[in-house]
């Protein structure tokens, strides 16, 4: 029998009571445990960012921490942004600008923009290329991306969001 | 890949966390910000038996301007230590450094005192360690003993430390203001990891002679070292072109790398000789205002 230990953490406000095993990803848990497919896996050893996760208000790469790190933890996933069936202000952004390709990126991209611009409402392009550097996207080239973080940041402006 | 069955552990307290190492000793390992542990468990390079995680140990997370020197917790994050103003400002080879490290997310979890301890010669903080004549408390179920940055490399991912002992604590001796610095390193994309990295910090007299100096190199060979030929070649020397030159050159020759994946040896050796000579230019550059 394989041991398991119980978890209490909130994800996008709602509140789980899980038993995991200890070697169980982050990641696979938000996947499979609680079936919030947003978030991605790519390389699964913390190089490419597809799985990023706000965890207590910093971003982090959800492929390196095992779920019975998070117990007691706060995460917000891609899911969490939308409210009301109306989207965040960085995914508009995404969508008006061509923010994307293939998508596959897309949500990690999104939390690490999420993190970068609470932390820094106004970012210069160099801020912005050093705030998502830990996410690969293969499609794009970035140029869109950056765009839309940009334009993000105005949309949260005038928003006063 | 999916990483490989252990028990876990969280302790409440140091002592917590050294007796669950003495009880499981060779199995076991410590978790702190796991960003280097994770990815070899889950590539199961890394196949522990315990993981005894110390993320709950509050006490092990600060930074301490002391008389003299700078204490860091082990368990301090690099971003934190990044955004540290008392850092920026009395110790700013140590922002400049970490900043290099990952990316955002990685800098967020990983910690010097797991960054030091997993002692990859590609990781920054081990070179830097050597060159700010940096020091690590350790503490095991014998009580704490310090160790010299020279002493605790021994080769690649491999330290002095027992394995039933916890780095507790980062120590950096002051800078003097007047000593010149500069970290450079060489990645295939900007905060890869360093395929060849040089730490430089230099001062010099009124007469221009160099009275202090010290230059490590990371990435040639299994452990991080200090470029002794290439420092002692300076000490007391006027620092010009030619002498910056003439200690790259030096470094370059008593740097023994080996060839791998990113970089062959002949190509590393070079790489030193362009670093040192850039670090000290940019050290000297510092060191006039």
């Amino acid at each position: 029998m394989v041991k398991k230990y119980a978890i209490n953490l909130t994800v996008n406000g709602i509140n789980y009571e899980k038993e995991v095993e200890a070697r169980k990803l982050l990641v696979d848990f938000i996947r499979e445990d609680i079936g919030l497919t947003g978030t991605h896996i790519g390389c699964e050893h913390g190089q490419c960012g597809a799985c990023t996760v706000v965890f207590n208000g910093k971003s982090l790469k959800s492929c390196l921490m095992f779920a019975v790190q998070a117990d007691g933890a706060e995460i917000l996933t891609v899911e969490g942004l939308a409210k009301d069936e109306k989207l965040h202000p960085i995914q508009e952004a995404f969508w008006e600008n061509h923010g994307l390709q293939c998508g596959y990126c897309t949500p990690g991209v999104l939390m690490s923009s999420y993190v970068l611009l609470k932390e820094n409402p106004q970012p210069s392009e160099e801020d912005i290329r050093e705030g998502i550097s830990g996410n690969i996207c293969r499609c794009t080239g970035y140029v869109n991306i950056v765009k839309a973080i940009k334009e993000a940041s105005k949309k949260i402006e005038g928003a006063g969001i | 890949m999916k990483p490989f069955s252990f028990e876990y552990f969280k302790p409440n307290n140091i002592d917590e966390a050294i007796s669950l190492l003495n009880g499981y000793g060779e199995d076991a390992v410590i978790l702190a910000g796991g960003q280097s542990l994770i990815p070899l468990m889950n590539l199961r390079l890394a196949r522990p038996k315990y993981i005894i995680d110390i993320n709950k140990i509050a006490e092990l997370s600060y930074i301490k301007d002391t008389n003299g020197g700078l204490s860091i917790g082990a368990l301090t994050r690099h971003r934190e230590i990044e955004k540290s103003d008392i850092i920026k400002s009395k110790y700013p080879i140590l922002s400049k450094t970490v900043s290099l490290i990952g990316n955002p997310q990685i800098r967020n979890w990983g910690t010097i005192g797991g960054s030091i301890s997993h002692a990859d010669p590609a990781g920054e903080l081990p070179t830097l360690l050597l060159a700010l004549n940096g020091k690590v408390k350790v503490v095991g179920n014998q009580g704490e003993r310090e160790i010299d940055g020279d002493d605790l490399f021994l080769g690649y991912l491999t330290t002095s430390m027992e394995k039933t002992e916890i780095l507790r604590e980062v120590y950096i001796p002051e800078i003097s203001p007047k000593m010149g610095w500069e970290f450079v390193e060489l990645t295939k994309r900007s905060h890869d990891f360093a395929i060849v990295s040089v730490a430089v910090l230099m001062s010099i007299d009124n007469a221009g002679k160099c009275n202090d100096v010290r230059i490590s190199l990371g990435g040639v060979g299994s452990m991080p070292v200090r470029a002794k030929g290439a420092e002692e070649f300076l000490l007391d020397k006027a620092i010009n072109d030619d002498s910056i030159n003439e200690a790259a050159n030096i470094a370059s020759e008593e740097a023994e790398p080996e060839s791998d994946i990113h970089a062959s040896a002949k190509y590393r050796k070079e790489m030193v000789k362009v670093f040192v000579n850039r670090g000290l230019i940019s050290a000297l550059d510092r060191v006039r205002g």
